[in-house]
């Protein structure tokens, strides 16, 4: 028996811009319920949309980077359906002419290997208002969020596992984050995942497909996994217990998650389903994107990070490890990539950015370029470590010493007494001492053996603390060699 | 004073002879004498209408620059939004509903410095070519109260026609401003698809909706196209004036149009139905043009026989859509005692809606189905392809096209109500015009023996709104039709 997970996503992305979709109000969705909305968003008489360029860019952005062909000519249509959070009742979307489509997007595979995931179509709309229904006696509605531009990307069904799913989930992410067109915030909403899943299963002579089911409205990485994960697993459950659960036998369902049992709960059939009766907004007029403005919009667009990871590796010599860490966010790529080509070894500005850097910028919960530091200083500190002005822990002490002091960080380094000391006439004073100190060691090495390498790591210790950190190792374990040997 | 034009009056009060207040109060009486009667104002907004107008004439005495309208009464349609008073589209659902904001129209009135009187009554959500469909109050023909002034601006019309006000907005999905012209014996101007802004107007069918002027003349529907027609950036299917920049329209109204050529297409005589005296008064009217030198050119247009078809399929279709919103949770009626959520939209809108608009609701949901959308909607959007290019290949020959505007002069009360597809076929000349969007007129060209006023229709190409105006002025400026009004 074969079995083979087949599951195409659905994505919802709110787009990075300042205003709604359709109408000049502020996008603000933690706001007082109600107060970033107009006439247009909340769908008075005679209100009628404009389109948000800036929508329209991001969406343009974002499909390019997922190598989709942008469509030259796109129009509007409105889905219909009654809902409380929807004050039109029907919502303004593309249907079957939408702005890009027949794109891929490579995931890399926990092998190493990449894996092409082919984009359907990507199309914007307007997202609905909130339903709130917790213990009142009567619902409420909060549309600020009514009306806000949503890209909705569609994957072929090419995912043939939870963790591809979530990759690709991540993987996005990174991708609209990097590109700016969306902030991507997970825990505000800004991405919604709905994976549609059913089994291919081959038993002798006989392929068996289960029927179709789309969990709806996932909005954690944690929460796409579990969901295929479960589904998987439900389907071939099912399956066994009865092999006429089939395409064939049942229609397409739509589920929810339940993120607290950890399991998809049924939703609703086929038979409740809507017919939308898409058609033409007459509001709106179609888009028409001429060349030029699309050659703008390519020349803005910058490095992407598939790229850009691809050149910290050939460029810079960095592992695939290492390149993947700091092309994660374009805050974090940008930052590493000025330091490198501010004249720093790329070797030691990454050990800079990972140890340190990244770690105050997940403590500080801000991205990288926001800690205090700026890739200029970076830049210096690498370059002092790597002429042995300075040692390695005294950079940490630097690093730190930055977030809250002014000056380079040679000016940091030297107000501190972090400076090394290579100086041979005056470590050898300290040396000498410290040999006087401790005869018994001075022996053991002398007599060689076993003993003698954690003597000589004894002596180089206690020459490093008599200067506070300041000797440069180098030159005192040189210094202590010709004096023991000599 | 109600023997001026509306340029007349304008140009009195803007030069200090006629006082705005003494003009606005002046309306307020005829409308407390006459209203009760005619049944045109949904409602009067008098208290801001005076103070309005004391600002204005205090502007003229100051020597201060004033807007076109200067200090000119003026009343809308219930269909366009007004953060004073109500909004109410006639309509039980939006009884009490108080807009937030001005609609581009109101807000270019208000530049204008026009003095907004009140509201007219109308067919609800602009559904209809009678006034009867009002879901509010019924508004009677000034020239015969027994019968209806047409629709679906009947109130515009009806005000005009018995001088409760000096010029009126109306809106024209299907007729709804030139037939009620038409009806009461005054002149009605449906302008350009996108030549006024629609932003604030209550949509009925989105891609035929737009507003325009009812008038005593032609040089008054001039007047106040001028101060309406606009690039609004709110309204994206409004048209950017770099595309067709808005004229002055009142700079050439006297220059006749030399070697005018008019269309005359033998479909527009060979309907069934057509009143003869109405035929006739039409006939005449052509014959007054030969006599300035015009020439008749009979032109084809063999898809207009689809109009009425393609007409009711686009314009429910896009109503059933562009009503969805009345569902009694956000505003407007909510039904008392729902039983349940679905029960709130049902029972809200089965409660708020009159029988013409459920019938066209579910014309239109009923086209836009799966499964029926390329059978009806998306058919009838190709034949409205073809009915365009039926009007661009005449206008290659001629400069304007001429008809009658209605079949037949205003019918009586309750004669159609029990039978819509006769009611539709009252829009047969008219509707075609918006399905192809562009500018239209209906000037007075006589009365039949009833004593019944007859409207011409000039449709020309898209935005040359001068020249239509200016054709029709041609015949205005040899006749007296227009100075005919309904006995008090
Ligand atoms: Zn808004």
């Amino acid at each position: 028996m074969d079995v083979k997970l087949i599951v195409g996503l659905e994505i919802h992305v709110h787009l990075a811009t300042n205003t709604k979709m359709f109408c000049g109000c502020r996008l603000g969705y933690d706001d007082p319920p109600n107060t970033n909305v107009c006439p247009v968003c909340l769908g008075m008489p005679g209100s009628l949309p404009v389109i948000n360029k800036q929508a329209y860019i991001h969406s343009v952005r974002t499909a390019l980077a997922l190598n989709c062909s942008i469509t030259k000519f796109t129009k509007w249509d409105r889905k219909s359906y009654y809902y409380p959070d929807l004050p039109k009742n029907y919502q303004i979307s593309q249907y079957d002419l939408p702005m890009s489509e027949h794109g891929y997007m490579d995931i890399p595979l926990g092998d190493g290997k990449t894996k092409r995931i082919r984009i359907l179509r990507a199309h914007l709309e307007e997202d609905a208002g909130k339903n709130l229904h917790e213990g009142l006696g009567h619902s409420q509605v909060d549309l600020n969020r009514a009306g806000s531009p949503l890209l909705e990307i569609v994957t072929e069904p090419d995912l043939n596992s939870a963790e591809e799913c979530r990759i690709l989930a991540m993987e996005l992410q990174k991708l609209v984050q990097f590109i700016g067109a969306s902030h991507g915030d997970m825990q505000k909403g800004h991405m919604r995942f709905e994976p549609n899943i059913n089994l291919h299963i081959t038993e002798g002579n006989n392929t068996y497909k289960t029927p179709i089911c789309e969990v709806k409205n996932l909005n954690s990485f944690r929460a796409v996994e579990g969901a295929v994960a479960y589904e998987e697993w439900r389907h071939l459950e099912e399956w066994k217990m009865d092999h006429d659960f089939v395409m064939e036998k049942q229609d397409k369902q739509n589920r929810g998650w339940d993120d607290v049992k950890k399991e998809t709960v049924f939703q609703r059939g086929k038979e409740e389903a809507h017919d939308y009766r898409y058609f033409p907004d007459p509001d709106l007029v179609p888009v028409v994107i001429d060349g030029v403005w699309l050659e703008e919009i390519k020349s803005t667009m910058g490095e992407l990070p598939a790229a850009m990871k691809e050149r910290f590796i050939s460029d810079y010599g960095l592992n695939d490890y290492d390149a993947m860490v700091l092309t994660g966010d374009k805050a974090t790529a940008t930052f590493f990539d000025d330091a490198v080509k501010a004249g720093a070894k790329a070797k030691i500005v990454t050990n800079i950015v990972t140890q340190y850097g990244l770690s105050i910028a997940n403590e500080k919960q801000v991205a990288l370029d926001q800690i205090g530091v700026s890739s200029a200083q970076v830049a210096d500190l690498a370059k002092l470590i790597d002429d042995g002005t300075i040692n390695s822990s005294a950079a940490k002490t630097i690093f730190e010493k930055m977030l809250t002091e002014d000056g380079d960080p040679k000016s940091i380094a030297e107000k501190h007494n972090l400076i090394q000391v290579s100086d041979t006439s005056a470590l050898e004073g300290i040396l000498d001492q410290v040999l006087a100190d401790n005869q018994k060691a001075v022996e053991d090495f002398r007599a060689g053996g076993k003993k003698a390498p954690k003597s000589r790591g004894f002596l180089l210790g206690q020459v490093m603390q008599k200067s506070k950190g300041q000797a440069n190792p180098k030159v005192v374990g040189d210094l202590l060699d010709a004096k023991l040997n000599g | 004073m109600d023997q001026l034009t509306a340029r007349e009056l304008r140009d009195k009060i803007a030069q200090g002879e006629i006082k705005s207040q003494d003009a606005t109060q002046a309306a307020f009486d005829a409308i407390e004498k006459t209203n009760g009667n005619i049944g045109a104002f949904l409602q009067t907004h008098k208290e801001h209408a005076l103070k309005k107008a004391a600002q204005i004439d205090e502007k003229i005495s100051n020597g201060d620059a004033v807007g076109s309208l200067a200090g000119l009464p003026i009343a809308i349609k219930d269909n366009m939004c007004m953060d004073v008073g109500k909004t109410t589209c006639a309509s039980k659902y939006l009884e009490n509903f108080h807009a937030p904001y001005n609609g581009g129209a109101v807000e270019k009135l208000n530049q204008a410095d026009a003095v907004i009187i009140g509201k007219c009554n109308m067919d609800e959500y602009a559904m209809g070519s009678s006034t009867e469909n009002s879901g509010l109050q019924k508004t009677a023909n000034p020239w015969d109260t027994a019968r209806v002034p047409g629709g679906s601006s009947g109130g515009s019309a009806a005000a005009v026609a018995a001088k409760m006000c000096w010029a009126t907005l109306g809106s024209d999905t299907g007729g709804s401003i030139r037939q009620p012209a038409s009806f009461c014996g005054v002149v009605g101007l449906k302008p350009t698809y996108g030549r006024v802004s629609r932003y604030g107007l209550v949509a009925y069918g989105s891609s035929l909706d737009q507003i325009g002027p009812i008038t005593k003349t032609v040089g008054d529907a001039g007047l106040m196209l001028g101060a309406i027609a606009g690039y609004d950036n709110r309204d994206s299917t409004s048209v950017p004036e770099t595309d067709a920049p808005v004229l002055d329209y009142l700079k050439d109204l006297d220059k006749p149009i030399e070697n005018l050529k008019i269309g005359v297409a033998k479909e527009f005589f060979e309907v069934d139905g057509l009143d003869p005296d109405v035929a006739k008064s039409v006939k005449e009217a052509l014959n007054l043009y030969e006599s300035m030198g015009a020439k008749l050119v009979d032109v084809e247009l063999p898809h207009i026989k689809y109009s009425v078809a393609t007409y009711y399929l686009v314009a429910t279709a896009e109503a059933s859509s562009n009503l969805a919103r009345y569902d009694g949770v956000h505003y407007g009626h909510r039904t008392a005692d729902p039983k349940d959520y679905i029960d709130v939209y049902s029972s809200s809108r089965e409660e708020g809606f009159g029988e013409e608009v459920k019938r066209r609701i579910m014309l239109g949901t009923y086209a836009l189905s799966s499964g029926y959308y390329d059978a009806y909607y998306l058919k009838a959007l190709k034949v409205r392809n073809l009915i365009r290019q039926d009007f661009n290949h005449a206008f290659e020959k001629v400069d304007c096209l001429m008809s009658p505007t209605a079949p037949e002069v205003a019918f009586k009360m309750g004669d159609k109500t029990d039978n819509p597809l006769k009611m539709y076929l009252s829009d047969i000349y008219t509707i075609a015009v918006n399905l192809a969007g562009m500018p239209g007129i209906s000037i007075p060209c006589g009365l039949n023996s009833n004593n019944l006023p007859i409207g011409l229709q000039i449709i020309s190409p898209n935005f040359t709104e001068d020249k239509l105006l200016r054709i029709a002025n041609m015949f205005e400026s040899k006749t007296d039709h227009h100075t005919r009004f309904p006995a008090r």
